[in-house]
Order: structure tokens, then C-alpha cells, then sequence
């Protein structure tokens, strides 16, 4: 009953955060850049600088494209909560019966029409410059929702971070902290093998390698001589990041829940 | 009738400074009661504990019967409140505003809609309605955020200082509204720094300074409590106020007023026009010029003086001593 509410609720904060996001051009400008801009960068600065044996780099690049922009647009959620807490609406939900999960349940929400939208511009900016799908619809389809999934669970971490940072103008620095190590450490633009051990290792458990490297697969983006994965992340590449992403929520939508009671019972 | 609203022995401390001193209060079912006080005497603060925004540190409340510290959840469903900052979303239209508010008081996705055109169009927003609300003027969003308060239909309001910062024509317009919206059977309680407002929406008024109820009653009560009426007459020239402190000094029956800048002197009194007359024919017979001559009811600054020996003007900081009124009111 309790959680109906929330999800009910939740919904209304998600449309409104939508009709804020439609009404307000400047944040749709920087939606649909951001991910363009990512795709021409990597693709032709790194894309035609390093070879790949029997294969395209700039292919295999774009699973790690994908991964790291969804990822970096989850800060977009922290942002936005960070700046709703500024605003004088936050006094009129505190008075309202509605749900004390909604506002923050509601941010993740809309941030993932906003991954759709990144996701869907993305695609085709790589289709343009030559990327291909080259494993079976279903597969690809999985691949975006494990985009999906992955970028809901960071959201939740960027929603915590947002509620406990004093501006959103912090926010930007405090995520970016986390998000670099996270996405470099990782398989994002070069093989894990060829990274120094102790970074190996960090990079093969790292759920966004096994993200990218899921995506890579399901994409049929992997080059046919690459060598087969070491670690039982890389090998299980779906389980595992299906996994952490919900190890992640469990872990972070409570402790960002009770953060917004908090911070909404000081103002 | 019961009392729908009950607050006893607040207390809300912000490090030094005590937001509510041991606040009682209580509000009958289906009246207006107005919490009248100068800047920082603590309205808000009282309004924020009923409206359950914030738990007071000593002390017990509740809201149609349910406690207010102990069930807030339900408290919520039972209240509608308009702050004392206008809280709506600005990139919203008027009506998304609305029906988003609806929705969350879980009115129904048909209800909603259909309260929030109707609140559009009772608070003369319809041509407005599909503006988001960062087109539209203070008054505009006030009325919106007070729209905002009635969209439940709950059987208990807070307006927090609902007309401040508007103009005179915007407030006049606001008191209509409020009176016309409010009598079928809802409780109101206003806070307001203006006697007048008061006088014009409240069956009741509580006078709170430094967080503690100093005066309760009617206005009517409040104003005979500090003596029927005010006399206040300024003299053409500096050099005769001694004279009309002496003159004033014989029909007052309280305390006088003096500012010497600008040479006008205060006086309570009772008799009315009648006694004006005479006062007149005194300052006539004693050869002392007037420039001007009002004859008034007591403003909330004459309450203040009389109910705490200062002005209301002077008080604005709790957290700080008495000083004499800037307009040299105080001045004896
Ligand atoms: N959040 C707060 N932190 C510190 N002091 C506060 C806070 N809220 C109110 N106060 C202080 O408490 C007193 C009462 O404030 P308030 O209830 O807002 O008064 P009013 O609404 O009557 O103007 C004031 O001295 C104010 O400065
Ligand atoms: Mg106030």
C-alpha cells in the first residue's frame, strides 16, 4: 500500500520533472550534445589513433562510449535534486500527504527518459560514423536495457551525493571524483589486459567494465581474434553487472531516501 | 464547538534564539483566528510546528484531533498551507502547478484537473492558467500558491503572512477571496504583521511577541483593551509641544506620545469626535497652532506600546533588547 503510494506519487514528480526538462531548452541542448560530442571526440580522435587486430577500434569503442556517457549523465539526477532543494516547491511537498520517497523516486525516474533520449542520439551519431550492430535485435535490445539498468543504479548513488552536497555547482566536482577512476579504471577505451596489475584488477571486478563489455557482446562488437576475458566479471559480463546494479539500489536508494527526509525537515 | 486546533507550551530554541517561548493556542472549529505579531515575534515558527515542517523542542499539538508530533503523516492529509514564501514551481504553468498538487494530495488524476481549472478560475488566473509561473507578477503567484492550499478542499488552512509584500489594490483583492473561500464551514488560521488585516478576515486574534501569546480576543477587544482611541495632533511649531503635552496631558487616559521631529503628539482617549472638539477648543483658548489633527483607533503599534511598553516597529528582532522606536514613538 505504502510503496503504491511512492510509485504513484513518484510518477507525478517524474512528469513534472519531464515538463521542466521540455520547458527548459538549455538542459535538452546539453541532452543531446553531450552524447554527439562524446561520439565524434573518442571516434575520431581515438578511434582512428590506435589499432585493434581484426578489427575496428572505433567499433570497439562504442560500447565504452555508451557506458560512460550514461554514467556521466547520471550526475544530470543529483544536479537536479541538489537544485530542488533550493526551491521554494520543496516547502509546498513537505506539506503535502504525499510519499517522503516521491521527490527523489520521481528524480530517477524522469533521469531514465532522459538516458533513453541520450541513448537513442548516441546510437545514431555512431550508426553515422560507422558503427554497426552486428549481433541480433534482441541482443541490442538487451544492451540498452542493461545501459538502462546500470545508469538507474548510478542514479540512485548521484541522488544521494546531490542531497549532500551544499550547491549543485559542487556537485559537478564532487561527481566528477568519482565518475573519472570509475570510468578510466576500466575497459571503457582500452583492453583490461594491457592496463598494470594492481588496475587490472580493479578494472576487471569494476561493474562498468563488465557493463561495457556486456554491451560489447551483445552488440557483436567484440573482434573476432580477441583474447577471451581472465576474470569471472568479464566472463559473466550480464550477470554480473545485472548484479551490482541492483547490490547498488539496495544499497543507495534507502540511504538517498532517508537523506532527503533529512535534509528536508533542516531547510 | 471544538477546538480544531491545540497547542500547548511550544517551544523551538535556534541556539540562542527562542523561536516560541511556550506558545498556547487553541482555535475553535470553522473560525478564522489571525496569530498577529511584528517580524520575528514567531509565526512562522508556529506555523511550521502545526503544519508539521518542523517538531518543536518542548511542547504537544494537534490538528483536528490527531497529534501532530506523533501521526504527521495524517496531519498532512487534514491541512492545506500557504507559506510565507510563495511555494510553487516556476517553470510550471499555473495549472500544472495545481493539478501536480492535486495528485499528490491523491485527489485523482480526473479530480485534480478539474479543481485545479476551477481554482484558476476562482482566483482569476484562467487566462494565466497556461503561463508557466515565472511570467507572472507577486500577486499572481500569491494567489496561486494560496489556490494551491485550497485544491483538497481541507478542513484546515495556514496562511502564513498570505498579502505581504503586495500592494495595496492586490491585498484588498486577496481579503475578498480568502473571506468568500473560507466560510463554508473551513478553520483558518492567518498569521499577519496588520491590525487591519486582522480586523477585516479574523473572528479572533492571538497577538504573539518573542514567541509567547501576549493578548488574545477580538479586535474590537484588543482595540478597547488598549483604550478606545487615539488622538494625535501635530503642533506648527517645535517650541509648542511642551504646550500640547500639557494641553493633551488633561483629556489622555493613558500614557502620551511624543516625537519631537515630527512635532506630533499621541494621546489615548475615549470620547470620541465630542472629545476631539474640545481638545481643540483647549489648543484654541491656549493660543497653540495645530498643522494637523487625526482622531483614530489604535493601530497594532499603539497594541504593541501599550501591551509591552514598546513599539511593534522596534521589536522586529527578538533576539535583541527593546530599543526606543525609530520614530522616536517611545519617547516619553
Ligand atoms: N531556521 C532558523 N534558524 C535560526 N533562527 C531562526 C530560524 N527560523 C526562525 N528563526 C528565528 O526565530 C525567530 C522567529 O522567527 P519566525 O517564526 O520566522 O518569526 P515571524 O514569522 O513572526 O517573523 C526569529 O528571531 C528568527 O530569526
Ligand atoms: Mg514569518
Amino acid at each position: 500500500m505504502n510503496f503504491l503510494t511512492a510509485l504513484g506519487d513518484g510518477l507525478v514528480i517524474a512528469r513534472r520533472n519531464l515538463i521542466k526538462l521540455k520547458r527548459v531548452p538549455d538542459v535538452l541542448v546539453f541532452v543531446l550534445l553531450s552524447p554527439i560530442m562524446f561520439v565524434l571526440l573518442f571516434a575520431y580522435v581515438f578511434g582512428s589513433a590506435i589499432d585493434i587486430p581484426g578489427g575496428s577500434y572505433r567499433e570497439f569503442l562504442m560500447g565504452g562510449i555508451f557506458g560512460q556517457t550514461v554514467i556521466f549523465g547520471a550526475t544530470f539526477t543529483g544536479a537536479g535534486l541538489a537544485e530542488d532543494m533550493q526551491k521554494g516547491i520543496i516547502d509546498r511537498f513537505r506539506s503535502l500527504p504525499m510519499s517522503r520517497a516521491a521527490v527523489v523516486l520521481g528524480r530517477t525516474a524522469s533521469d531514465v527518459i532522459y538516458n533513453v533520449i541520450t541513448l537513442t542520439v548516441m546510437a545514431i551519431t555512431g550508426l553515422i560514423v560507422g558503427w554497426r550492430i552486428r549481433g541480433s535485435l534482441l541482443d541490442a535490445l538487451a544492451a540498452f536495457l542493461l545501459l538502462l539498468l546500470f545508469a538507474y543504479s548510478v542514479s540512485w548513488v548521484m541522488a544521494l551525493l546531490g542531497l549532500s552536497v551544499p550547491s549543485p555547482e559542487v556537485l559537478n566536482n564532487a561527481s566528477f571524483i568519482v565518475i573519472f577512476p570509475l570510468t578510466f579504471i576500466a575497459n571503457t577505451f582500452v583492453p583490461a589486459e594491457s592496463l598494470p596489475t594492481v588496475l587490472r584488477v580493479f578494472a576487471e571486478w569494476n561493474p562498468i567494465s563488465s557493463l561495457v563489455q556486456a554491451v560489447r557482446e551483445l552488440f557483436g562488437n567484440i573482434p573476432p581474434g580477441a583474447p577471451e576475458p581472465a576474470s569471472w566479471p568479464l566472463q559473466n559480463p550480464v550477470i554480473y553487472t545485472v548484479l551490482c546494479a541492483c547490490l547498488i539500489i539496495a544499497i543507495f536508494a534507502p540511504l538517498a531516501v532517508r537523506r532527503y527526509v533529512r535534509v528536508a525537515k533542516k531547510s | 464547538m471544538k477546538d480544531i486546533i491545540q497547542a500547548t507550551g511550544l517551544v523551538k530554541r535556534y541556539g540562542e534564539v527562542v523561536a516560541l517561548d511556550g506558545l498556547d493556542l487553541s482555535v475553535r472549529e470553522g473560525t478564522i483566528v489571525a496569530l498577529l505579531g511584528p517580524n520575528g515575534a514567531g509565526k512562522t515558527t508556529a506555523v511550521s510546528v502545526l503544519t508539521t515542517l518542523i517538531e518543536p523542542d518542548e511542547g504537544s499539538a494537534t490538528v483536528a484531533g490527531v497529534d501532530v508530533l506523533k501521526d504527521p503523516a495524517e496531519v498532512r492529509k487534514l491541512i492545506g498551507l500557504s507559506g510565507q514564501y510563495a511555494a510553487v514551481d516556476k517553470d510550471l504553468t499555473g495549472y500544472e502547478n495545481l493539478d501536480m498538487i492535486g495528485c499528490l494530495y491523491h485527489l485523482g488524476r480526473k479530480r485534480a484537473r478539474s479543481r485545479a481549472r476551477e481554482l484558476l478560475d476562482r482566483f482569476d488566473l484562467a487566462d494565466a492558467a497556461d503561463r508557466p509561473v515565472k511570467t507572472y507578477s507577486g500577486g499572481m503567484r500569491r494567489r496561486l500558491d494560496l489556490a494551491g492550499a485550497l485544491v483538497a478542499e481541507s478542513p484546515v488552512l495556514f496562511l502564513d503572512e498570505p498579502t505581504t509584500g503586495l500592494d495595496l489594490i492586490s491585498r484588498r483583492e486577496l481579503w475578498r477571496l480568502i473571506r468568500t473561500l473560507v466560510d463554508q464551514g473551513t478553520t483558518l488560521l492567518l498569521t499577519t504583521q496588520y491590525l487591519e488585516e486582522a480586523d477585516r478576515l479574523a473572528d479572533d486574534v492571538l497577538v504573539i511577541d518573542k514567541g509567547k501569546a501576549i493578548a488574545h480576543g477580538t479586535v474590537d477587544e484588543l482595540k478597547d483593551m488598549v483604550g478606545g482611541e487615539r488622538i494625535e495632533i501635530k503642533v506648527a511649531d517645535r517650541e509648542d509641544l511642551p504646550a500640547a503635552h500639557e494641553v493633551l496631558g488633561r483629556v489622555a487616559v493613558g500614557e502620551l506620545q511624543g516625537d519631537e521631529r515630527s512635532r506630533t503628539v499621541v494621546a489615548p482617549v475615549t470620547g470620541g469626535a465630542r472629545e476631539l472638539a474640545g481638545v481643540l477648543q483647549l489648543f484654541e483658548s491656549n493660543e497653540v497652532p495645530v498643522s494637523e489633527v487625526v482622531l483614530r483607533r489604535p493601530t497594532l503599534d499603539d497594541v504593541f506600546l501599550a501591551l509591552t511598553g514598546a513599539s511593534a516597529e522596534s521589536r522586529e528582532q527578538t533576539s535583541e533588547p527593546a530599543k526606543p522606536g525609530r520614530r522616536g514613538r517611545g519617547s516619553r
